[in-house]
């Protein structure tokens, strides 16, 4: 069996055996305690700057991002987001309860659907999981209520997401997924600002295979959030 | 994958007069190296992250059969598959047998560097199904059927002219008088191409950057979605990764992945960093039903409790290639092989043997800024270093380069005559120079004249000046 082919190349080249029981349960006990190595100390900040920081990085990758004081905004803004940017009133959005439950008859000429993407969206609507203050990313991990396919197949992509649930570092991020969703969803995306590539002649272009406009709409729902730095 | 890492002086005389290839070096040359010098000023901690990277690296290679177990039972429990591979064979009937299985005719991939490792492509050419490369450097590389000449930019070597000369050439059903006017224009017409490939896909191949050994997990990180695409749209989705890839935890990979975008583009994160874990779950309305992972030795294992064990902390970034000014002068394509640059000059050796690439670790002038900018603090010369005295052991350099190097050495163990000696060669040069500063040719030194100057010594042999130092203090 290669399985085993492989493994004893491995060993023989560690210059041992498979591994004493004592010393498997030590690595078994670091997997299990998944130690956190050094953090960087950017996005250790009060709660408003944290925020701040995660649009300053958001817009920093060519995403923007709408403060909104309250859910219930929501279509509104993807109303007037769609509009200022001469898109069709027509969108996917993610079958979340949060998003269904908004009143979207509140603006009947937005064409509302709750399904995964489709090759020809021009426009979506993701529930966004978490922020990461770092870096400016979001965490969207895979769920029926949040299909990967709206990250990916339009042009436009909007998120819905929580201030409450911006957070400084990718490890807080993680821990938050572990201890909502306990095991690893099929699908966990980190996204960054809109898609691009600088494949041709070493220079960035916006707009490669996934959306070519990435924009948050920030719901601040996190009173600690607001206070002015 | 053709090898022509044997004919590396060749190809290498010949790139140096490629005016095309040089206007693309020279236009690339300076982007990578200030938006990484950029990322890592932003970021304070960073010299301290490269050695817990290497640190992390270095204890998953101290246990990595722990960690390919742990991995393995956490991939099958969550619904995938694992396939061992030993060899580059194996791991081609691996990908058939998967895409035979599914019932494929086209399969998109996501760039990958161990794809060109194992020649997938060509393999599944060979039996009738169609492979497409995604990524837009890889599209337009497999569109001239070349190989990639930097691992992260495989169109490293291509000038916009190239680009849009070859997409006249492939995409016959559009209007041949089309204007581009930006980049931006090559970049849709790309974009619209493969919307329709990704869609009729029947299996989509991707390669991995880490494999994460708690969760079963295989990440990727990509700018363009192409990746993604591949991997959440058709039914099939298989990694190909090798078995150095393994990490221990989560935040294990997030310490190496926040050296990776900064070490290799310049970017504080990648656009997309995606972990996926098994296949579609009850519910999920997307996501491919069958979650595959191909897991490939070919050559790595035997690196292991070597002095060259090292070079498996590797995590592709391309750092080394940027910043290495022999790589600058004559690009990827001249390494003969998949892996250019410091890097591949170190692993080329190990993976297909020191007979095929005893040229590579040459190519070196032991500047150490490779070694320098290594996010996981690989020792590059060192191990070059390493491959030249193998290389000398097994005798497989010329006759002249080894008769030289005993007569150095006769030298170099008796310091007196090696003094006396070397005064004699300033005092010569000297007098025949006649009072130039440097040769422009010379006897049995065409080699090195061909390509530049030989100075000529400017005052006293270095033993001499350093006694003279000694008197003086």
């Amino acid at each position: 069996m290669s399985r085993e082919a492989i493994l004893s190349a491995i060993r023989r080249g560690l210059k041992r055996g498979p591994l004493p029981p004592d010393q498997r349960l030590m690595l078994e006990a670091r997997l299990a305690a998944h130690p956190r190595h050094l953090i960087p100390a950017r996005s250790r900040l009060p709660r408003a700057e944290q925020v701040a920081l995660f649009i300053r990085n958001v817009e920093k990758e060519f995403g923007s991002v709408r403060r909104l004081a309250d859910a219930r905004e929501v279509p509104a803004a993807v109303a007037e987001f769609l509009a200022a940017q001469n898109l069709p009133p027509r969108l996917a959005i993610a079958p979340h309860p949060e998003l269904i439950g908004l009143d979207w008859s509140a603006r009947p000429m937005l064409q509302v659907e709750a399904r995964r993407g489709a090759a020809e969206d021009a426009v979506s609507l993701q529930h966004g999981f978490a922020g990461i203050a770092e870096t400016g990313t979001l965490m969207l991990p895979s769920a029926p209520e949040r299909p990967t396919t709206l990250n990916l197949l339009p042009d436009t992509a909007l998120v819905f997401l929580r201030a409450s649930r911006i957070l400084g570092a990718y490890e807080e991020a993680f821990d938050l997924l572990r201890a909502e969703l306990g095991a690893m969803p099929r699908n966990v995306m980190l996204v960054t600002g809109p898609s691009r590539s600088a494949d041709i002649e070493q220079t960035l272009e916006l707009g490669a295979h996934g959306p070519r406009r990435l924009h948050i709409l920030l719901v601040d729902d996190d009173p600690a959030a607001l206070s002015a730095p | 994958m053709h090898v022509t890492s044997p004919a590396f002086k060749e190809n290498a005389a010949r790139a140096l007069g490629d005016p095309g290839l040089q206007k693309a070096l020279g236009k690339a040359k300076g982007a990578f190296l200030q938006r990484r010098a950029e990322a890592v000023a932003r970021l304070p901690e960073f010299e301290a992250l490269r050695d817990i990277g290497r640190d992390i690296k270095n204890h998953t290679l101290a246990h990595l059969d722990f960690y390919l177990e742990t991995f393995a039972a956490n991939v099958e429990r969550a619904g995938g598959t694992v396939h061992w591979c030993r060899t580059a064979e194996e791991a081609r009937a691996a990908v058939l047998e998967i895409c035979r299985a599914a019932g494929a005719k086209t399969v998109t991939k996501g760039k990958s560097m161990i794809s060109e490792e194992l020649g997938i492509n060509a393999h599944l050419e060979a039996h009738g199904i169609r492979p497409v490369e995604t990524d837009l450097g890889e599209y337009i590389i497999q569109l001239r059927r070349e190989t990639p000449s930097h691992i992260i930019a495989p169109a490293f070597h291509l000038n916009r002219e190239d680009w849009e000369a070859d997409f006249r050439r492939a995409h016959t059903d559009l209007d041949p008088d089309r204007v581009f006017h930006e980049r931006r224009d090559i970049l849709a017409e790309a974009r619209t191409k493969l919307r329709q490939q990704f869609l009729a896909a029947d299996v989509g191949i991707t390669g991995a950057n880490f494999l994460i050994a708690e969760t079963g997990s295989s990440v990727i990180v990509t700018n363009e979605g192409n990746g993604d695409l591949t991997q959440t749209l058709p039914r099939v989705h298989i990694a190909l990764a090798s078995i150095e890839k393994v990490v221990p935890t989560l935040e294990d990979c997030v310490s190496l992945l926040r050296l990776l975008a900064r070490s290799a583009t310049g970017q504080d994160f990648s656009v997309y960093t995606t972990f996926s874990t098994g296949g579609r779950r009850p519910g999920d309305l997307d996501g491919p039903q069958e979650y595959h992972v191909v897991l490939v030795d070919n050559g790595r294992s035997e690196m292991l409790g070597t002095e060259f064990q090292e070079m498996l902390r590797c995590i592709r970034c391309a750092a080394c290639m940027n910043h290495c000014p022999v790589y600058g002068a004559v690009g990827g394509h001249s390494y003969g092989w998949v892996y250019p640059g410091p890097m591949g000059s170190v692993l080329t050796p190990s993976l297909i043997g020191v007979d095929k690439a005893g040229h590579l670790p040459n190519a070196s002038t032991f500047c150490g800024k490779c070694e320098s900018v290594c996010p996981v603090k690989i020792p590059l010369p060192k191990m070059m270093r390493h491959w030249r005295e193998r290389e000398f052991e097994r005798h497989l350099q010329p006759g002249a380069a080894r008769g030289s190097l005993a007569l150095w050495a006769w030298f170099a163990r008796r310091p007196q005559a090696y003094r006396l000696a070397t005064r004699a060669a300033v005092a010569l040069l000297r007098l025949l120079a006649r009072g130039r500063g440097a040769f422009t040719s010379f006897p049995f030194a065409g080699g090195w004249t061909a390509g530049r100057d030989l100075p000529v010594p400017q005052g006293r042999t270095f033993m001499a000046e350093y006694a003279a130092r000694q008197r003086g203090r």
